[in-house]
C-alpha cells in the first residue's frame, strides 16, 4: 500500500515520503567543501588492522621482515563472512601484533604494521572482463578483493553481492544520503568522481542482475545530485536499465539503508529480514566505485576519501591509504586548534572518542573531527525522564524510547527485548532531542550488550546441562553393559560347568543370558531405590516417633491419592467410551 | 564505551516549565482585570509554599536541592493549583493545598517525573474533598459584585482579618453551579443563562480568562511543548458529547460552547491533561486518554455531585495511563500490526 501511494506521488512530481521522526541537527558541512579532494603525502610507516570489517579475521600470509609490493595481498578472506588485506604501498612488514586501532572499546587489535620504502610500486594486477567472465568466478575472485561498505558498516561487499534463487535482486539502491553532519567525503567524491561512481553502478547491476537502479540523495546537496545526473544521462547504463537520481529531503537519519530503501521505494524491510529477500540491496556510492576500481584496473581497497574537519583550521576532504596515522591526517587539515581536546572518527550523531590521535584510518573511517568544548558542549548533568515523548516523537523506527530507557534502567531486559529494543539502530535521535539530557543510546547499548551476553551464557548453560545428562546416561549404560557382559560370564562358566557334567543345552543357557539381563535390570532398579533412598530429606530421620508417623501418614495419603487419580483417569475414560456408546445408540 | 550523539538540540526542563508558565501570563492578567489583583497573592502564596515543601522533601531524601528546585516543576505545579482555586479563599487553604501537591502527591512518589497522578489536580480534589463550602465560594466578578471591594479587602478576605463584609456580600454561584442547582428547581436551560453571571459563551467575566487560556495554548501548540492530541481530542469530544445531548433535549442540557468556554475546560486542555508526567505517551494513547477525560467530566457535570468534573476526570484517567500505553504502542519500522 505505501509503496502505491509513493509510485502515486512520484508520478504527480511531488516529493517522496520524508523519514518517520528524524531529526535536523546543523548540517556543518560546506566547511569541508570548499576545496577538492587532496593527497597525503606517503607516510613513514603505515598500521593495518586486520579487523577492519565486519566478520571473520583474514589469514595473514607474509611474514616479519618481507618485502610487499603496492596491492599485495597481505591477508586473505577466511570463511563465509570476511575480507582481504592488502598492502597500500610498498615496504617492509616491520611488525605483527597488537595495536591501537579506531574502535570505540579502546582496546588495541592485532595490525600489520609496514615501514614504507617511498617507491610506491605496484604489484602485478590486471583488469577483469567482467561483462563477458562467469559472475560466480568473478564473486569468488572479489573475496580477496578486501571491498567493504565504505558507509561505515563495513560489511564485506562480495557477500552483498552473491544472489541465489530465494534473493533475487530487482532493485539496486545506491546510498548518496550521506545524513550525518559535518561528513562530506560521499559529497565531494560525487561531485569530482561521478562518471566512475556510475562505472561502479555498471558493475553492481551486472552482477546482482537488477532492473533498475536508484540513487537516493538528500536535498542539501544540489552539486553532487547534479553531478550524478550528468552521469547518468552519459552512463551507457541507462539504456539497459531504468537509473533515476532521486533527491530526498534532508532528515537525520535517511542515510540508514531500511530507512532510504523506504524513502526511495517505499518498501519497508520486514525487521526479521534482509533487504534481498525483498528484491533490493543497498551499496554506498565509494563502495560502488571501489568495485569499479577492481574490476576495471585490478586494484584492491587500499584507500578511501576521510572528511578531516571540526576544530582544524583547513577542514577538506583526503584521499587516506589505510593504515596511515590519523596524526597525518589533521596536519593535512592544517593542524588542531589549541583548544581541541578528543578526536571523534565517523560523525558526531553515531561517531565514537578515538583512544589516541595515533590510530590508523581504516576502512570504516569517513571522518574525523577535531572536538573542543565550543562545538560539542559536554552534556549537562542528566534530569529524571519527564516521559515527554519528544525522543519516540524523532525516533526513526517508532519505538518507545522512554519505556526503553526506564526497562533498560531497572534492567528489566525482558521487558527491553519485548519493546522491540533490537530494532533499535542506535542513530541517536532520542538523545539529541531529550529536554532531560539522558544518555538513552548508551542505556540501549548496554542493554543489548547485557541480553546479549545473557543468551550466551543461557546457551553454554543448556549445552553444559545436555552434556551432563548425556554423561550420566552413558555411565549408567556402561554400568548394564558390564553387569550384563559379567552375567553372560557367569552362566556361560555354569554352562561350562554344566557341559561337562551333562549334555549342553542351547536352551538352557538362553535362559541363562535372560536371567542375567532381568538380574542385571533389578540390581540397576536396587542401586536407583537406593539413591533415592539416600536423597530422602535428611531433616526427618532423627524426628519424633510421632512426626515420623504424621509424616508416614501423609506420605500414606499421598499414595493413595495418586492411585485415586490414574484410576480417575481411567474411569473418565471409560466414561468416555460409556458416552459415545450412547451417542451410538 | 561511545558517548555519541555529541550533539543536543533539546530546551532544558526547566526551559519548558518556564515557557508553560509564561502561556499562563495572559490567563493571570485576565484574571486580576476581572476578579482583581487577589489572584496574585494566592500565586506567590502558593509559590513559596512549593519551593519551600519541595527544598524540604528533597532535603530529607538527601538529594541535589538547587538543580531539582531550579527546573521550576514545582512552580508550575503551585501556578496550576493557585488558578484552580478560588480567590478569595483563606491562605491555608493555599497552603495545605501546594504541601499536599507536592509533598504527597509528587515527592513521596519519587519527585520529579516519577508521580503517577497530575501533583495540581490531587491537591485540588483534596480540597475539594476537605473544604467544599470554601472551594464553592468564588467571588463575583468586579463589575457583578453587591459591594464594591478593593485590594487591601481581597487581602482581608484571603488573611482572615475581614470583619465588615461577609463572603456571601461577594461571592456568587459559579455559571456551572448555578445551572445545576436551578436544573433541579425544574427550570429550563434558557431560564437559567438569563442570570447575571452568564455572559456570551460561558460565564460572564469568566470568559475572558478562558479565552486567555486558550491564547496561551495555542503558544504552547505553536512552541511545540505539547502535542495537538491532548487539546483537540478533549475539546473536540466534549464538544461532541454536550452537543448530542443538547440536540436531544436543549431544555434540561447546555449548549456545547457554553462547556467548552465554562469551569476549567480550557485551562484542562491545555495545561493540565498535558501534564506529561502523568499522562501517556504514544499519540494513540494521548487520544484515548483525552476522549476519557472529556466523558468522564461531561457525565460528571451532568450527572455528579460537583459542578465541574476536570479534576477527578484527570485523577481517574491517570489511573489508566500504563494501560493505555501498553495498548497502544506504534507499530515499529519493519514490523507487522
Amino acid at each position: 500500500m505505501n509503496a502505491l501511494v509513493n509510485i502515486f506521488k512520484q508520478s504527480l512530481g511531488l516529493s517522496s515520503i520524508a523519514v518517520n521522526g528524524g531529526v535536523h541537527p546543523p548540517e556543518h558541512k560546506q566547511e569541508s567543501t570548499s576545496k577538492p579532494i587532496g593527497y597525503l603525502p606517503l607516510p613513514k610507516r603505515l598500521v593495518l588492522p586486520l579487523r577492519q570489517h565486519v566478520g571473520n579475521l583474514p589469514k595473514v600470509l607474509v611474514a616479519v621482515g618481507d618485502k610487499v609490493l603496492k596491492g599485495q595481498l597481505l591477508a586473505e578472506a577466511e570463511g563465509n563472512i570476511s575480507a582481504a588485506i592488502h598492502a597500500p604501498t610498498s615496504g617492509t612488514i616491520a611488525a605483527i601484533e597488537d595495536a591501537l586501532i579506531p574502535h570505540p572499546s579502546g582496546l588495541p587489535d592485532r595490525c600489520i604494521t609496514i615501514d614504507v620504502d617511498g617507491k610506491d610500486e605496484w604489484v602485478e594486477h590486471a583488469p577483469y572482463d567482467w561483462r563477458k567472465e562467469d559472475k560466480t568466478k568473478l564473486l569468488e575472485s572479489l573475496r580477496n578483493s578486501g571491498i567493504v561498505g565504505l558507509g561505515g558498516a563495513a560489511f564485506p561487499t562480495q557477500v552483498k553481492l552473491r544472489t541465489n534463487a530465494k534473493s533475487h535482486v530487482d532493485t539496486l539502491v545506491i546510498n548518496a544520503a550521506e545524513c550525518e553532519p559535518y561528513i562530506t567525503c560521499d559529497d565531494m567524491l560525487m561531485r569530482e568522481r561521478a562518471d566512475e561512481i556510475l562505472k561502479g553502478v555498471e558493475v553492481a547491476q551486472h552482477l546482482l542482475g537488477a532492473k533498475q537502479c536508484l540513487i537516493g540523495i538528500e536535498d542539501n546537496k544540489p552539486e553532487a545530485a547534479e553531478a550524478l545526473r550528468l552521469a547518468c544521462a552519459n552512463s551507457p547504463l541507462a539504456k539497459l536499465v531504468s537509473l533515476k537520481v532521486m533527491v530526498v529531503p534532508t532528515q537525520y537519519p535517511s542515510g540508514d539503508a531500511r530507512q532510504l530503501i523506504r524513502l526511495l521505494t517505499g518498501i519497508e524491510v520486514p525487521a526479521d529480514k534482509r533487504s534481498t529477500d525483498v528484491g533490493l540491496q543497498c551499496f554506498n556510492v565509494a563502495t560502488v566505485l571501489a568495485l569499479h576500481r577492481y574490476f576495471d584496473f585490478g586494484e584492491p581497497a587500499l584507500s578511501r576519501i576521510v572528511t578531516i574537519t571540526g576544530n582544524v583550521k583547513t577542514p577538506a576532504n583526503f584521499e587516506v591509504l589505510f593504515g596511515t596515522p590519523v596524526t597525518d591526517l589533521v596536519k593535512a587539515g592544517g593542524g588542531a586548534l589549541d583548544n581541541t581536546d578528543d578526536y571523534i572518527m565517523g560523525g558526531p550523531m553515531m561517531g565514537f572518542s578515538l583512544p589516541s590521535v595515533d590510530v590508523p584510518i581504516t576502512k570504516a573511517a569517513n571522518c574525523v573531527i577535531a572536538s573542543a568544548p565550543n562545538l560539542f558542549a559536554p552534556a549537562p548533568p542528566a534530569m529524571p525522564c519527564i516521559r515527554c515523548a519528544r525522543c519516540a516523537d524523532v525516533c526513526p523506527v517508532s519505538l518507545q524510547p522512554q519505556e526503553l530507557y526506564w526497562f533498560s534502567k531497572s534492567s528489566n531486559l525482558e521487558k527491553a527485548r519485548d519493546y522491540n529494543l533490537f530494532d533499535c539502530i542506535e542513530c541517536g535521535c532520542c538523545t539529541y532531542a531529550c529536554p532531560s539530557n539522558i544518555p538513552l543510546v548508551q542505556y540501549y547499548r548496554f542493554a543489548k550488550s547485557e541480553i546479549i551476553a545473557q543468551d550466551r551464557a543461557k546457551e553454554a548453560a543448556d549445552l553444559a546441562r545436555e552434556r551432563n545428562e548425556f554423561r550420566l546416561m552413558r555411565i549408567e549404560r556402561e554400568k548394564q553393559e558390564r553387569a550384563e557382559k559379567h552375567a553372560q560370564k557367569a552362566a556361560g562358566a555354569k554352562a561350562d560347568a554344566a557341559k561337562t557334567e551333562a549334555k549342553p543345552s542351547t536352551e538352557a543357557s538362553a535362559d541363562a543370558a535372560t536371567a542375567a539381563k532381568k538380574a542385571a535390570i533389578a540390581a540397576a532398579i536396587e542401586r536407583a531405590k537406593a539413591l533415592k533412598a539416600a536423597a530422602t530429606p535428611q531433616n526427618v530421620v532423627d524426628a519424633k516417633p510421632s512426626v515420623q508417623a504424621e509424616i508416614a501418614e501423609i506420605d500414606a495419603r499421598r499414595e493413595t491419592a495418586k492411585q485415586a487419580a490414574s484410576e480417575g483417569i481411567l474411569s473418565e475414560q471409560a466414561g468416555d467410551n460409556t458416552v459415545s456408546t450412547r451417542d451410538e445408540i | 564505551m561511545s558517548r555519541s550523539p555529541y550533539l543536543s538540540s533539546a530546551p532544558s526542563v526547566s526551559v519548558i516549565m518556564v515557557k508553560v508558565m509564561l502561556a499562563l501570563v495572559p490567563a493571570i492578567a485576565a484574571y486580576v482585570w476581572v476578579f482583581g489583583a487577589g489572584i496574585l497573592v494566592m500565586l506567590a502564596l502558593a509559590s513559596v509554599t512549593a519551593l519551600a515543601s519541595e527544598a524540604l522533601i528533597l532535603k530529607l531524601r538527601k538529594r541535589p536541592i538547587k538543580p531539582f528546585l531550579m527546573d521550576g516543576s514545582a512552580l508550575l505545579t503551585a501556578w496550576l493549583l493557585a488558578l484552580s482555586l478560588p480567590p478569595l479563599a483563606p491562605w491555608w487553604l493555599v497552603v495545605v493545598g501546594t504541601f499536599f501537591a507536592i509533598v504527597i502527591a509528587k515527592q513521596l512518589y519519587g519527585g520529579l517525573g516519577y508521580n503517577p497522578f497530575n501533583p495540581a489536580m490531587v491537591g485540588y480534589a483534596v480540597l475539594l474533598i476537605s473544604f467544599p463550602v470554601i472551594m464553592t465560594h468564588w467571588p463575583a466578578p468586579l463589575e457583578l459584585a453587591q459591594a464594591k471591594f478593593s485590594f487591601a479587602n481581597q487581602l482581608e478576605y484571603v488573611f482572615g482579618t475581614t470583619n465588615g463584609l461577609s463572603l456571601d456580600a461577594v461571592s456568587m454561584a459559579t455559571p456551572l453551579d448555578y445551572l445545576k442547582t436551578q436544573l433541579t428547581l425544574h427550570h429550563s436551560v434558557q431560564e437559567i443563562t438569563t442570570a447575571p453571571q452568564f455572559g456570551l459563551l460561558g460565564a460572564k467575566g469568566g470568559e475572558l480568562v478562558v479565552g486567555a487560556y486558550l491564547l496561551g495554548g495555542l503558544y504552547l501548540l505553536q512552541q511545540r511543548l505539547i502535542t495537538w492530541h491532548l487539546p483537540t481530542a478533549f475539546l473536540s469530544v466534549l464538544a461532541l458529547m454536550a452537543g448530542a445531548f443538547y440536540l436531544v433535549d436543549a431544555t434540561h442540557f447546555a449548549h456545547p460552547l457554553f462547556h467548552l468556554f465554562t469551569g476549567a475546560s480550557m485551562l484542562g486542555a491545555f495545561f493540565i491533561i498535558t501534564d506529561p508526567v502523568s499522562g501517556p505517551t504514544t499519540p494513540k494513547g494521548k487520544l484515548v486518554f483525552s476522549a476519557g477525560i472529556a466523558v468522564l467530566t461531561y457525565l460528571i457535570r451532568v450527572y455528579g455531585g460537583y459542578p465541574d468534573g476536570v479534576a477527578f476526570s484527570v485523577l481517574l484517567m491517570n489511573m489508566c495511563v500504563p494501560l493505555i500505553d501498553a495498548w497502544t504502542q506504534p507499530r515499529v519500522f519493519g514490523h507487522k500490526k
